[in-house]
Formats: C-alpha cells, structure tokens, sequence
C-alpha cells in the first residue's frame, strides 16, 4: 500500500511537471507580451517592468523561477490585477467554487444513489423506467441548458429566485441544481448497474436464506458492495464539478475561480491563466489520488502492491 | 457443404447484423432521423428563405414569435429561426470537423502505439494520459486563447485535445485483438507488421471507435456552444447557439424566447446523438450477436 502511494505520488509529481511544462511554454509562444495595452509604454518602462517580474531572464530560467515558486505557494503574478498575485486571487474564488462544488456534490448523491437504488431492486417496475429515462435524459442535456430553463422558469416567469449572484441561499438554489443533476445521472446509472450485479451475488442469497430480515442484508450487504463503483466514481466527479463550474458560474455570476478564469482569458492575463491551469491540475490530481487510495480502504479484496 | 451450411441460416455480416438491430431501436432511430432531418433543413433552408442571418430590421425587434417570424426577432430585428438553422450549421460543421481531427491524429497514433508496444507504447500513453487527466475545456481554452478565434482554430483547439480518447481506445483494442488466433495465423503466413495493423487490427477496431466518435460529437458541439457563450468561440456575425444565448441573455426578462430557442436547439442535438451513440453500442457489440 505504502509502495502503491509513492508511486502515484511519483508520477502525480512528474504529471504536474508536464502539465506545467506545457503550459508554460505555450504562454511563451503567444504573440504579445503582457505589457500590451492601449497605451503603448515607453521601452524603457518596459525594460524596468521586464526586470521585475523577471521576464528578461532565458525561458529555462523563468521556467525554474516559476517552479520554485509553485512550491512555496507562489502561483505567479496577475498581469491585469496590479499588486495581486494569482494565488490571493484563487484563494478569493476558491470558497465560492468549493461551497458550489460540495452543495452539488451532496445534491447528486442524494438523488442518484437513492433512485439507482429504488430503480434496482424494483427491477423493470415504472420507478426503474422512469429512473432510466430520466438518467439517460439528464446524462446528455449540459447544466448549462438546464440552467438556462430554470432561469426561465424560476426567475423570469415566476419571479421565485434571483437570477445570479453569490450570498443568499436562494442564489445558490439553482446553480447547485444546474451542476448537479449530470452527475446525479451518472451516479443513478452505475448504482443501478451495481445493485442488480450485487442483487445476484452467493452471498446475498445465502443471508436471504439465512432469514435475515430484508431490510439488514440490504444496509450490510447490498448498499456496502454496491457503493464502491460509485465511490470510484466520486473523485472524477468532484473534479467535474471543480473544473467544470466555470460556465455554470458564469452563468449564474458567481464570482469564484472558474469565472476569474474566464475573465483572465478575456483580458490576456497570461500569468492567471496559466496559475489557474497549475492549480486545476493539483485539485484534480489529488482528488484522484484521494479517492483511489480510498478505493483499497473501503473494499480490502483491492490491493496495489 | 456451402450451398447447404447457407440454406440453413442466411450469411449475416457483422455490419448488416449491426444495421438491423439499430432499425429496432426506437430511441436510436429517432436519434438518427433527427439528426438527419436538422442536416438536411441547415443546408437546403438558405435556398428558400425570404431572410437571411445577418440582415437587421430596427422596426421589428424583440418579436414574440408570429406568422411573420416563427421563433420571434432578436435585439438587432433579425430573425431567430434564420439564426438558429445558421447556428445548426456552425455545430454541425463543429461536430463533424473537430471529430475529423481527432480520428486523423487518435486512430494513427493510438495503432501505432499499440502495434508496436514496448518503450514507445509507454512514452506516448503517459503522454496521452498527461492530456487525458486535465478537464477538457481548459485545456481547449488554453488552446484557443493561443490559436486564436477563427473557426477553423476553435476546431483546432478542440480536436487537438479530444484525439486522446480515440487515441486510448484504439491502443486498448489493437493490444486485445493481437493476442486472438486469426492475427497470429496471419502473422505465421508472413504477414507484415503494417499489413495486419491496416488490414486486421485497425477494421477490427472500427466498431468501437464509430460509437465514441459518435458520443464525441455532441460533447464538441456544446463546446463550442459555451465557448461562444462565454465570448471566445465563433465571432460575429457568424451564427452559433452559445452566442445567441450570451446575446439574448441580456434581454431575457424582456424576450426569454431569445434564450429558450436556442438552449432548446443544443439540448435537442444533444440528446439525438446520445441517444444514436447508445443504440450503435448495443447493436455493434458482438456479445449481443445472435
């Protein structure tokens, strides 16, 4: 086990070197430098401002700059928000991306478990239909479309919810429910699958003719088995809802990081994009990881070594 | 022998076996004809409509929809059902020259990868697993804020990082398909390395790759839709969904239809290609050959 975490340690290390690598040089081969505004400075300023950031340095050494940074902390500076650096700005974003992410994560497990579950054990039932249906349906229409129709209905023609912004929770309402009903679909549709495999197991028909009573062998047997394909579903998941908010955010105008991201994109602040893209590639990494080493815990048959 | 074994039971191959079961599945069948009928409407309704997307009308904006405009007028009086057919032929195209793309780099490089094996195998995976691990639109993003905003960047930027998939797929086929009897049979007959990768291991693999290039293609066009929507996909005056949406946004107490429409049209493709992709699953999975 031990051995199993080094080397995914290892290799998220090497990953993020890449990631990074690539990154970086990439913003290096986009014409324009950060000093491009409307009003053109003097080469003299631009030297001065080139020497503080460090940019009249070769690119391996601003690439070295920039790694020894990262490992303090230091995810580089904005180049269209003066005296901030990305990492203040990330921070800033960060709860609001979270408290999003973590709401629509508890809000896709518990429709997703509960349905997939009632669609298993009343196999072929209208709950199990309507539980497909409505999972393949939710599978393929993006939140965003979603959100879209709940702005309608809910803010336009009921005037129930605010149509964005971040503080209250009516605000939250919606945007949590744009962002969770694809993996709620997801989470119903591998719980089902799972259930009904589990349903056909020895064991459960052994307890069953051992006379436990129904309701025992389903929280001890079923649910337990059951639950760890969707538990490995749960990191890339998390992620999505991470990385994927920054439409949903836009859309709902949510001021967390998918959206300064965003509007980083907008106003060429390479040195956000580019802190932004490292500091995803982390979250992802190592939520992955997380759930993997979660995976062996939770079911002891799974061994790494 | 022949002529008896054919009495017995019809010669089925594994395509027309493919073909029948997908006619059998209503959701699939759906799927298709919808898909088929937005295709046929976004290239032949140019040559019969009395308007055309970018001619602005100031005396009749933000119509509800009439007889005059079926779907209403936008905030510039210009017709949204024009628009909206227009922006059918931006995802379609979208859909279509992304998927191009990514089979012109993943079908190559993931049969190279897995007909070859070894240290180049593991080289180019860890490299595809590098691209497979980050979300895709960010990377698209990254990507597009480089290339810059001409359409045939934007299907650049998302073929360029979509191919991986394919990529993944066609390596994991080809390493299962070299160990089955046939290709070492074919191999014993003297068959080269690059003749049984074209003619046995590639064909072979086909199924698999027509299903996910299939579910590829919605998750393309709602990139560009929200790439659009976000201001960096498709520029004006170019029709896209996600620019009409950005664009109608703003009015959306005072014409929600402007919203509705188009939000309505990527949900509609969308689900039609999901629904296409699942019924070409089941049917092009052999365990199911009857």
């Amino acid at each position: 086990m031990t051995r199993y975490i080094i080397n995914r340690v290892f290799w998220l290390i090497i990953v993020l070197l890449v990631v990074s690598f690539i990154t970086f040089s990439l913003m290096h081969l986009v014409p324009g430098g950060p000093w491009d505004k409307e009003k053109t400075l003097a080469p003299q300023v631009v030297d001065a401002l080139n020497k503080k950031y460090g940019l009249d340095k070769p690119f391996y050494a601003q690439f070295g700059d920039f790694i020894w940074g990262i490992l303090h902390g230091d995810l580089g500076v904005s180049y269209s928000f003066q005296d901030r650096s990305v990492t203040s700005i990330i921070l800033q974003g960060l709860p609001k991306t979270a408290t999003l992410g973590v709401i629509a994560f508890i809000l896709a497990i518990l429709i997703g478990i509960p349905f997939g579950m009632a669609a298993a054990l009343k196999q072929n039932s209208i709950v199990d239909y309507l539980s497909v249906i409505f999972s393949t349906i939710f599978a393929s229409i993006p939140g965003f479309v979603l959100g879209i129709l709940l702005i309608i209905i809910f803010s336009v023609e009921l005037h129930w919810l605010p149509t964005g912004g971040w503080g209250s929770i009516q605000q939250i309402i919606m945007p949590a429910f744009a962002l969770a009903t694809l993996p709620a679909a997801f989470i119903a549709r591998i719980t089902r699958a799972s259930t009904l495999e589990v349903l056909r197991q020895d064991y459960v028909r052994t307890a069953q003719a051992m006379g436990i009573k129904q309701r025992t062998i389903l929280v001890r047997h079923i649910l337990r088995n059951a639950l760890i394909p969707v538990v490995t579903m749960a990191g890339p998941e998390l992620a999505f809802l991470i990385s994927g908010s920054f439409i949903i955010e836009n859309l709902f105008s949510i001021p967390g990081i998918g959206r300064m991201f965003v509007n980083g994109v907008f106003a060429r602040d390479y040195g956000l994009i580019m802190g932004s893209v490292i500091f995803y590639g982390f979250v992802i990494a190592g939520l992955n990881l997380v759930v993997d080493i979660l995976y062996a815990v939770i079911d002891p048959r799974i061994r790494y070594d | 022998m022949t002529i008896a074994a054919e009495s017995v039971r019809p010669h089925h191959t594994l395509w027309g076996d493919a073909w029948i079961r997908l006619r059998r599945n209503k959701l699939a069948v759906t799927g298709g004809v919808l898909i088929l009928l937005i295709a046929l409407i976004a290239i032949i309704y140019p040559f019969f409509s009395k308007y055309d997307f970018a001619s602005q009308d100031l005396n009749a904006i933000l119509q509800s929809p009439s007889s005059e405009h079926l779907l209403g007028t936008d905030e510039l009086g210009r017709d949204v059902l024009t628009r909206l057919i227009y922006g059918a032929r931006t995802s379609l195209m979208v859909g279509i020259f992304t998927q191009l793309i990514v089979l012109a780099i993943g079908l190559p490089l993931g049969a190279f990868s897995g007909a070859t094996g070894g240290r180049t195998d593991n080289f180019i995976m860890r490299f595809v697993d590098v691209i497979y691990a980050f979300p895709d639109l960010l990377l698209i993003i990254l990507l597009r804020s480089i290339l810059g905003g001409s359409i045939y960047m934007i299907f650049l930027a998302i073929g360029l990082v979509n191919w991986v998939g394919v990529a993944r797929l066609v390596r994991g086929q080809i390493l299962s398909l070299k160990q089955r009897d046939f290709v070492t049979a074919a191999r014993v007959l003297g068959g080269s390395g690059g003749y049984i990768t074209t003619r046995h291991l590639l064909p072979n693999s086909l199924g698999p790759v027509i299903v996910t290039v299939t579910f590829n293609i919605p998750r393309a066009i709602f990139t560009e839709a929200a790439l659009s929507y976000i201001g960096i996909g498709v520029q004006p005056p170019t029709p896209s969904w996600g620019a009409m949406i950005r664009d109608g946004y703003n009015v959306i107490f005072a014409a929600p239809h402007l919203v509705l429409f188009p939000a309505i049209a990527i949900g509609i493709i969308m689900l039609s290609f999901t629904f296409l992709g699942d019924g070409l699953r089941d049917a092009l999975d052999p365990r199911l050959r009857r």
